[in-house]
C-alpha cells in the first residue's frame, strides 16, 4: 500500500498543482507538490531500510489491468525489491530536496506552480519507471521522464536556446528509445512476454540461440541486450547519444540537478541492473556496454577539463560518471554500478543545487572565468561544494576503509574491472584510472577557479547588470574596468588570460543563498560524506550483498570475491590519480596562474579538439543534420511543390484558369453575338432534328 | 395564281431581315426591337397563310395570340430602354456590353 502512496502522491500533486494552479495560488502549490514529495521520501525510506535489515521480501502490487490482447498481457503492476527500493530512496530523496530548493532559486518565476508540477510529474514517471514489473511499463515511465526532462529544458521557452536544447534532448533520445522499443518487440517476439521476471527465468535458456535481424542471423541475446542498451545510451547520454546532455543545462539549476543529474540520466544503468539477468547470457553485449562506458567516462572526462561554464562542467562529469557506472555493469559489478548511482546522485546533485547557489549569488552568471574568490563571501555554499568535490574526486584513506561516497563507489568499480580480467575490463580499469585523474583535475578547477584566487567579476556582464542597477552612479575607474572587460568579454577565449585576468569586483557583493536552499544541501552533503560508507558492505560485499539484492540483479559473488583480492597498487591507483589530479589543479590554477594560458597555446589544436566537445555536433550537424536537410529541402521542392502540386492541385488549377481564359474571349458582352450564336445553335438543332 | 409558297417566300425574306436585323445592327436597341417585331409578323403571316390554306381557323387565332403578345413585348421593351436611357444616358448597341466576361 505504502508504494501506491510513494508512487501516486507526486502524480496527484503535479495534477493539482499543475491544472488548479490559478485557483489555489503559488505558495499552495508549491506547499502541495514539495509535501507530497516529502511524504513520498520518508515512506521510501523504511522500504530501504527494510530491505537492508533484511525484513523485507520482494513482491508486487497489481494496480490495474492495462492490456489483455492475445498473448500479450501487460498489467500496471508496482514491483518492490532491493534494486527498486534503491532507486526509490535515491529518487524520492533528491526530488524532495529539489523540490524545497527551488522554493528559493525559483522565488523570483512568474510560472512557480508550472515549474512545481513539471517537477512532480517528473518524478512520478520516473518512479513508474523504477517500478515497473515490465518492459511496456518501463517503457511508459521511460517516455514519461523524456516528457519532462523536455518540459523543463524548455521551461524558459521564450529563450530560443532553451527550446532548441530541449528539442535535441528529445530528438537524440527518440533515437535511443527506438533501439528500445526495437528491442522490447523483440523480446517479446522471442518469449512472448514482456513480464521482467518471466523474460529473466527464461533467457539463460535462449543462450545460444541465433534470430534473423536486419539480413543477418545472430546470437538473441546479443541482439536483444544491444537494441535494449541504445535505449540506456539515449537516456543515460553515453558516447555517441550523449549530445544532448551538456545542451540540456539550459533549464533551470535543479532540473540539471534532479533530471540530468541524479535520477533520469541514470535510468538506463538501472534497466540494464534490472535486466542484468538477461545481459549476463551475452558476453559480447558486456564487452559492448564495457567498451561504450569506458569510452564515455574518457571523452566526458577530457572535455570536462576545458569547459568554462560551471554547469556544463558538471553535465560532462555527470556523462563521465554515468561512464563509470556502464561499464562496471559490463564487467559484471551491477552492485558496484548500482553502488556508484547511488552515491553518485547524492554528490552529484550537491554539486549542481551548489552550482545554483552560486549562480544565484553571481546574479546568473554561469562563466567560471568571471567567477573567482568567492569562498569568503559565500561560506557555505564553498563548503558544500568542497564536499561534493571530495565526494566525487573519490577522497579516503583505504587503511582505514574510510572516505567520502565517491571514494567507495568508484574504487569498487574501478576494482572490479581489474579483477575480472578480460580484455575490454583491462582497458575499462585503464581508462577509469586516467578518468579519475580527469575528474580530480576538473573538479578541483571547478572549486579553484570559483572559489579561489581574485575576484574576476569585473568582467561578467550579468555582474555589470547587477552593479549598475546597484549603483547609479560610478567613478572613472570602474566604467573604465567594465570596458575594458567587455573587450575581454568579447575576445576572450579558453581562459581569458590571454589577455591579462580583468580582476575586480565592480562593487557587487554576492550574497549567501536563502535557507530553503541552503538546507537542501546541507542534507545532500550528509549523503555525499556517508552514503559510501554506510552503504559498503550491502552493495558489495560478497557475503551481504547476496542479502540485500535477494537476486533482483545478478549478483556475481565469485567478482565481488576477486574485487577485494586485487594487489594494493590496484586499490591505490584511484586515491594516486586523485592527488595527482588536484596537484595539477592546484598547481595550475593557484600556484602558477599562467599555466593554462601556456598549456592551449603550446597544444592549440588539442585544446580545440577538447573545447569543441571532441567536434561531435560538427560531425553529427554533418553526417545527419545536413544530409536530412538536404533531403527534406530535396521532397520539399522537388518532389511536393515541383511534382505533386505542379501536377496535382496546382495544375488543376492553372488548367481551369487558362480554359477559363479562352472561354471568357467568347463572352464579348455584345446582345448581337448571343443573338447569332443562339440562332446559329437554334438552326443548328433545327437541322439535326430534320435531317435525322 | 399567287400560292402558299408565294406566301411563305415573303415570310421567310421578312424573318431573314428581322434575324440579320438584330445581329448585324451596332446602333440602337430600338432597331433590335423593331427586328423583333418582323420576326414575329413574319410568324404571323406563316400562321395566318397555312390557316386559309388549309381551311383551319387556329392559326388565326394563334396570330392574334401572337399580336397581344407583341404589343406587350413592345411596351415592356420600349420602358426598359427609357430606365436604361435614365441610367446610361445611352441606349447604343455597342455600349451595352456589361455582360462581358
Amino acid at each position: 500500500m505504502a508504494i501506491k502512496l510513494i508512487v501516486f502522491l507526486p502524480l496527484l500533486a503535479a495534477i493539482i498543482a499543475g491544472f488548479g494552479n490559478r485557483m489555489i495560488g503559488n505558495v499552495a502549490a508549491k506547499a502541495v507538490t514539495t509535501g507530497a514529495l516529502f511524504l513520498s521520501c520518508a515512506l521510501s525510506w523504511p522500504i530501504f531500510l527494510g530491505f537492508l535489515g533484511g525484513t523485507m521480501e520482494p513482491g508486487v502490487v497489481p494496480v490495474l489491468d492495462f492490456i489483455h490482447s492475445g498473448v500479450l498481457h501487460v498489467d500496471w503492476a508496482l514491483r518492490v525489491d532491493t534494486l527498486t527500493a534503491v532507486m526509490l530512496v535515491v529518487v524520492t530523496s533528491v526530488s524532495s530536496l529539489v523540490h524545497l530548493y527551488s522554493w528559493g532559486y525559483m522565488a523570483e518565476d512568474p510560472s512557480q506552480p508550472r515549474f512545481f508540477a513539471y517537477l512532480s510529474l517528473f518524478t512520478f514517471a520516473m518512479l513508474m519507471l523504477v517500478t515497473a514489473d515490465s518492459l511496456v511499463q518501463m517503457f511508459f515511465g521511460w517516455e514519461g521522464v523524456g516528457l519532462a526532462s523536455y518540459l523543463l529544458i524548455g521551461f524558459w521557452y521564450h529563450k530560443p536556446s532553451a527550446n532548441a536544447a530541449a528539442i535535441k534532448a528529445f530528438v537524440v533520445n527518440r533515437v535511443g528509445d527506438f533501439g528500445f522499443s526495437l528491442g522490447i518487440f523483440g523480446t517479446f517476439l522471442v518469449f512472448g512476454t514482456v513480464s521482467i521476471p518471466a523474460i529473466l527465468e527464461a533467457a539463460p535458456g535462449m543462450a545460444g540461440s541465433t534470430i534473423g535481424f536486419l539480413g543477418g542471423r545472430f546470437d538473441t541475446m546479443t541482439v536483444l541486450c544491444l537494441l535494449l542498451f541504445i535505449g540506456a545510451m539515449g537516456k543515460s547520454a553515453q558516447l555517441g547519444l550523449h549530445t544532448w546532455l551538456p545542451d540540456a543545462m539550459e533549464g533551470p539549476t535543479p532540473v540539471s540537478a534532479l533530471i540530468h543529474a541524479a535520477t533520469m540520466v541514470t535510468a538506463g544503468v538501472f534497466m540494464v541492473c534490472r535486466l542484468s539477468p538477461m545481459f549476463e547470457t551475452s558476453i559480447t553485449a558486456m564487452h559492448v556496454v564495457t567498451y561504450v562506458g569506458a569510452a564515455t567516462a574518457l571523452f566526458a572526462a577530457t572535455v570536462g577539463t576545458t569547459q568554462t561554464d560551471i554547469k556544463r562542467v558538471i553535465a560532462y562529469s555527470t556523462c563521465s560518471q554515468l561512464g563509470y557506472m556502464f561499464f562496471a555493469a559490463g564487467v559484471g559489478a551491477y552492485g558496484a554500478a548500482m553502488f556508484h548511482l547511488f552515491t553518485h546522485a547524492f554528490f552529484k546533485a550537491l554539486l549542481f543545487l551548489g552550482a545554483g547557489s552560486v549562480i544565484h549569488a553571481m546574479h546568473h552568471e554561469q562563466d567560471m572565468r568571471y567567477y573567482g574568490g568567492l569562498r569568503k563571501h559565500i561560506p557555505i555554499t564553498f563548503w558544500v561544494m568542497t564536499i561534493g568535490t571530495l565526494a566525487i574526486t573519490g577522497v579516503g584513506i583505504y587503511w582505514l576503509h574510510a572516505g567520502f561516497a565517491g571514494f567507495h563507489s568508484k574504487d569498487a568499480i574501478l576494482e572490479a574491472a581489474f579483477a575480472n580480467g578480460s580484455n575490454s575490463a583491462q582497458v575499462a580499469f585503464a581508462v577509469g584510472v586516467f578518468a579519475a585523474f580527469l575528474t580530480s583535475f576538473y573538479s578541483w578547477r571547478l572549486v579553484f577557479l570559483t572559489f579561489f584566487g581574485t575576484p574576476r567579476w569585473a568582467g561578467s556582464e550579468h555582474i555589470q547588470h547587477a552593479a549598475h542597477g546597484d549603483h547609479g552612479h560610478h567613478d572613472d575607474a570602474s566604467d573604465e574596468g567594465s570596458h575594458d572587460a567587455l573587450h575581454d568579454h568579447v575576445h576572450g577565449d579558453g581562459h581569458g588570460h590571454h589577455h591579462g585576468p580583468v580582476t575586480g569586483t565592480l562593487g557587487y557583493h554576492p550574497h549567501e543563498s536563502p535557507l530553503t536552499m541552503l538546507i537542501p544541501l546541507l542534507l545532500l552533503s550528509i549523503g555525499a560524506i556517508f552514503a559510501g560508507y554506510v552503504f559498503t558492505n550491502a552493495f558489495i560485499g560478497v557475503e551481504d550483498g547476496v542479502g540485500f539484492w535477494k537476486g533482483s540483479i545478478a549478483f556475481n559473488e565469485h567478482l565481488m570475491h576477486a574485487m577485494h583480492e586485487v594487489p594494493l597498487w590496484v586499490k591505490l591507483s584511484a586515491t594516486f590519480a586523485m592527488i595527482s589530479g588536484l596537484a595539477l589543479a592546484w598547481w595550475a590554477y593557484i600556484k602558477n596562474t599562467s599555466i593554462p594560458a601556456r598549456f592551449t597555446a603550446t597544444f592549440h589544436g588539442l585544446y580545440l579538439f577538447l573545447l569543441n566537445k571532441w567536434y561531435f555536433d560538427e560531425l553529427y550537424n554533418l553526417i545527419f543534420i545536413r544530409p536530412s536537410l538536404a533531403i527534406g529541402r530535396f521532397f520539399w521542392k522537388r518532389g511536393d511543390e515541383g511534382t505533386i502540386d505542379r501536377f496535382g492541385p496546382n495544375g488543376v488549377a492553372a488548367l481551369v484558369a487558362e480554359t477559363g481564359a479562352v472561354a471568357r474571349k467568347i463572352q464579348s458582352g455584345y446582345l448581337y453575338t448571343y443573338a447569332l450564336v443562339m440562332l446559329l445553335g437554334l438552326a443548328a438543332a433545327a437541322s439535326w432534328v430534320m435531317v435525322r | 395564281m399567287i400560292g402558299i409558297q408565294h406566301y411563305l417566300v415573303v415570310s421567310a425574306i421578312l424573318f431573314v431581315i428581322g434575324v440579320f436585323g438584330i445581329f448585324l445592327n451596332r446602333k440602337n436597341v430600338i432597331i433590335i426591337l423593331m427586328a423583333i417585331e418582323l420576326i414575329l409578323l413574319s410568324v404571323n403571316l406563316n400562321f395566318v397563310a397555312f390557316s386559309a390554306f388549309l381551311h383551319d381557323l387556329v392559326g388565326q387565332v394563334f396570330a392574334m395570340f401572337v399580336l397581344t403578345v407583341a404589343a406587350g413585348e413592345a411596351a415592356i421593351g420600349l420602358a426598359i430602354l427609357v430606365i436604361y436611357f435614365r441610367g446610361r444616358g445611352s441606349i447604343a448597341v455597342d455600349d451595352i456590353n456589361r455582360m462581358k466576361g
